[in-house]
């Protein structure tokens, strides 16, 4: 036995580690069939192997949608690796916690000017969960047990929110799209509606008159989703009526096979008492200081009343947000934001070239369905053993549909290396 | 600690506008900046915070051990970074083969028989252990409303139960344990499950835990474990043998995940086989050497999160379990000796042990006795170069002081740390009240910044 061990088991008056176990009793001891521990070097060469496997956005070039490969500079992973931010935990302790707090605070500053709203939390897990919370906050307010929301959203994203919402019993009624590929937008007597902006089919709904009219009439609260690098040239959400926004926060936060992924949610400051998570609020008087604040609405104060029960969040990933935003500065996102719509505007136009067909003829940003001139799923699996990855089939919403989703990283390049394969494809495959 | 009167983003001087022109939105108050302003300035707030890298940081419930550099390494690679989550099978089976092997070391460590990897946290393992429980008892067709908790668990324990749409039912403690006459008075057919952490936030170890089960399991109810306390107890028991029949995990306290200022973390949820057809989808499954995806669970809750969970913290669990094998005994032991220890010194000096006795990986200690408040013993550790303790917490006891060293405290750290508050109880109250004095700011008035509102820099310019 160690030496240091040994006065530790003195010290406490004991002779080994084993009488510190004897409240557990002996009926339900349980070793671990584990293997023998490895050296640092052994798991890393392993892990690296199993990795291997993946193909990467640089190996196998992918227009998949929803989460996208974007370029990030290299000064966020600088500053998202620091280990003071890294290895702490919530900031319960605030004067030992400044530096986060200040981060977590200009994080919400950032969130309240892209989305127009006057309060962000500081994370949801992702924009499905970050929806769930939306309606369960709007029917705390509203008290009716339904909410509005259109029947083209992604999928995974409407079985969190049935999840989400089956506690509190609110009903999901599914509007349908038109030949658009928007939602007629009439509330009844909901506690939300909810709309997306772009929508699930990338487009761009810039009805906000009638939107606008729309939510006034219904008294409903306006949930709106969006993507945050849209924001930098589009109008925001407040700017049509929206009282609670949502998002993927993936700025600065890469794709990680889905996961952690960051959910923005922000909304109207009459509304922050029944906000779900984490909040950072400041003091200036005197010196600016911050801390976590509202607790009493969180799960360790108030419990089974509580407005939620998160508690860890994704409050690392809203540093790289926010890091990401700081390096790009107004211009830089707006160039960015620009260079995805224009990439995506270039992919579709070369895809009607080769006999795709656009079902909608409205904007859209850096998403949009195409109709494929074949069976989609032949396409898109002839075109994987090109090494393409093509986008997603949206099958169940259009027939033959597949939604792309194009970045800054499809440079027109790469697009016309793709497009020649595709017509390949096509060429080739197109009769079966 | 570094002290900077540092500037928010938006008050450092901008760099030239650019003229950029064809674009909806006008107004946007983000500021240009050139680069190298932006790194000071996180790197000046970075030396604002105290995290684990910085000194001991005890906090209770929470398991802040270190965090391997190794983890990061490996987590920082294209071949997850750059991959999409719904790439075709083919390019995805590295992860796959990740999530797959996981799953499986989880169940070992824990006893269960299948693991869900898609919870992206603790509270959203018990959402989602609870959902599961609700489709059993539907899928029954029973309607069970009721969820039991002792008043000393977690606050997300109600609160998960609460979402998921059950009623709450809260049981007194009796001796810092449950109370066998209290549970057997509330349990009946109305009971959906009875959640529970052991050892408990007191860091007693539920010893009528085979009981507890008994009695649950007579009313058809399930057992659910809160899993935020399993650094206490791997390789020496496990919840299955306990008799539970859900469990949630935190990668980040127990396998060493960072906790990165509040997340990622990441809630595994494992259940014992007569639930695994409740389980998110999709599911993981091999044949031969391949691995693919799994949708056909007719009787699956759906989806908790919009992929697969949180993979590059699953990955970096995977690494640790990897790199401890069947040492992970030795975590658990040396974690519930630094404990014991330390709460040894403590009451040695003074500081009063509510129910006293063994502990596992963390105990609570009370100031109560020596009438100063936990706060100002808190604040002042600060001046020390400590992280304070958990405080306040578990509820059941006043002026509580939550405590849990993990493994990774060296016998000087936990000497060190004794003797700070063996020093700081003796201190005049003047001192306590007004500190911290070392820290970036002096002592901060919580409740005048929730009266104040001010929730962005928006705010800040009106006030």
């Amino acid at each position: 036995m160690q030496k240091t061990m040994k006065k530790m088991l003195d010290f406490i008056g004991i002779k080994s580690i084993e009488e510190l176990f004897e409240d557990i009793p002996k009926e339900i001891r349980r070793g671990l069939n584990l293997p023998e521990p490895k050296e640092e070097m052994e798991v890393e060469e392993e892990i690296k192997k199993i990795l291997e496997k993946n193909k990467s956005f640089f190996e196998v070039l992918s227009f998949l949608p929803i989460i996208k490969p974007h370029y990030i500079p290299p000064a966020v992973e600088e500053i998202v690796s620091r280990e003071e931010f890294y290895t702490s935990y919530t900031p319960y302790q605030p004067e030992a916690s400044q530096g986060l707090l200040q981060a977590l605070f200009e994080y919400q500053s950032v969130v309240c000017e892209l989305t127009g709203m006057d309060a962000a939390n500081i994370s949801m897990y992702d924009a499905a969960t970050a929806l769930g919370e939306a309606c369960l906050m709007a029917e705390r307010i509203k008290g009716r047990k339904k909410v509005i929301i259109p029947s083209n959203i992604f999928w995974h994203k409407k079985s969190v929110l049935k999840n989400y919402v089956k506690g509190a019993g609110i009903e999901i009624i599914e509007k349908k799209y038109n030949e658009e590929g928007l939602v007629e937008i009439d509330g009844g007597q909901a506690d939300a509606i909810y709309i997306e902006n772009p929508n699930f089919f990338g487009i761009i709904d810039d009805r906000y008159k009638e939107i606008l009219e729309m939510k006034e009439k219904n008294d409903a609260l306006l949930i709106v989703g969006v993507d945050p690098l849209y924001l930098a040239i589009f109008n925001p959400p407040s700017f049509y009526g929206a009282d609670i926004v949502i998002g993927n926060g993936y700025l600065g936060n890469h794709m990680n096979f889905g996961g952690p992924m960051l959910g923005i949610f922000a909304c109207r400051k009459e509304f922050v008492r029944q906000m779900p998570g984490k909040i950072i609020g400041a003091n200036d008087e005197e010196k600016l200081c911050f801390s976590m604040t509202l607790q009493t609405r969180e799960q360790h104060i108030r419990r089974g009343k509580a407005t939620s029960n998160i508690c860890s969040n994704e409050a690392l990933l809203c540093i790289s947000f926010l890091a990401y935003v700081s390096i790009l500065g107004r211009d830089g996102l707006r160039k960015i934001a620009i260079k995805n719509m224009e990439n995506a505007q270039y992919m579709a136009k070369k895809l009607e070239k080769i006999g795709f067909k656009l079902p909608f003829k409205r904007k859209f940003f850096n998403e949009f369905v195409s109709i494929c001139p074949m069976n989609a799923k032949i396409f898109n699996s002839k075109l994987l053993e090109k090494g393409i990855e093509s986008g997603l089939i949206i099958d169940e919403y259009v027939r033959n549909g597949i939604l792309f989703g194009v970045t800054e990283m499809h440079s027109k390049n790469l697009i016309d290396e793709c497009i020649e394969k595709m017509k390949e494809v096509i060429e080739n495959d197109g009769k079966i | 600690m570094a002290r900077y009167d540092e500037k928010l983003l938006i008050e450092i001087e901008e760099r030239e506008e650019e003229k950029i022109e064809g674009i909806e939105r006008k107004e946007l108050n983000i500021p240009n900046l050139a680069e190298r302003e932006v790194i000071r300035h996180f790197i000046h707030l970075s030396q604002m915070n105290y995290g684990v890298d910085t000194g001991f940081y005890p906090l209770g419930s929470c398991t802040m051990k270190y965090n391997p550099r190794i983890l990061e390494k490996i987590a920082r690679n294209e071949k997850i970074n750059y991959v999409h989550p719904l790439q075709s099978e083919k390019n995805i089976q590295g992860c796959l083969e990740i999530i797959y092997k996981l799953e499986k070391m989880l169940c070992e460590i824990t006893g269960m028989d299948a693991f869900t990897l898609q919870p992206c946290a603790g509270a959203h393992g018990e959402l989602t252990g609870l959902l599961i429980a609700r489709a059993y008892f539907e899928k029954k067709g029973e309607r069970r409303k009721e969820v039991i908790v002792p008043d000393s668990a977690h606050g997300t324990n109600p609160a998960s139960a609460k979402m998921a749409g059950f009623d709450v039912i809260e049981i007194p403690s009796k001796q810092g344990m449950v109370d066998m006459e209290a549970l057997r008075s509330v349990l009946s057919d109305d009971t959906a499950v009875f959640m529970l952490t052991n050892p408990n936030t007191l860091g007693i170890f539920e010893k009528n835990i085979v009981e507890i089960a008994r009695e649950v399991k007579k009313k058809g109810a399930l057992l659910y474990y809160d899993g935020a306390n399993l650094n206490a107890i791997m390789g020496i028991t496990n919840p299955a043998i306990m008799g539970f029949d859900i469990v949630h995990l935190n990668l980040h306290k127990t396998f060493a995940t960072p906790h990165g200022g509040g997340g990622p973390g990441s809630g595994p949820v494992g259940v014992k086989s007569f639930l695994e057809r409740f389980l998110p989808v999709p599911r993981v499954r091999e044949k031969n050497g391949k691995y693919f995806f799994d949708y056909e669970m007719p009787d699956s809750i759906g989806k908790v999160s919009y992929f697969y969970g949180n993979f590059s913290v699953l990955l970096k669990a995977y690494a640790y379990i990897t790199m401890k094998g069947k040492k992970l005994e030795e975590v658990s032991k040396k974690a519930v000796l630094n404990s014991n220890y330390l709460m040894e010194k403590l009451r040695k000096a003074g500081v009063e042990v509510p129910f006293y006795g063994r502990r596992m990986h963390e105990f609570v200690v009370s100031t109560k006795n020596l009438n100063i408040r936990a706060m100002d013993v808190a604040k002042r550790l600060l001046d020390y170069g400590f992280h304070p303790p958990t405080v306040y917490f578990p509820l059941i006891v006043e002026e509580a002081m939550m405590i849990e060293p993990t493994e990774d405290a060296t016998k000087e750290t936990l000497d060190n740390f004794s003797n700070a508050i063996e020093k700081i109880i003796k201190e005049p109250s003047e001192i306590l009240k007004n500190a911290p004095q070392n820290m970036p700011v002096k002592r901060v008035d919580e409740a005048k910044i929730a009266k104040k509102m001010i929730l962005s820099w928006k705010d800040l310019k009106k006030s």
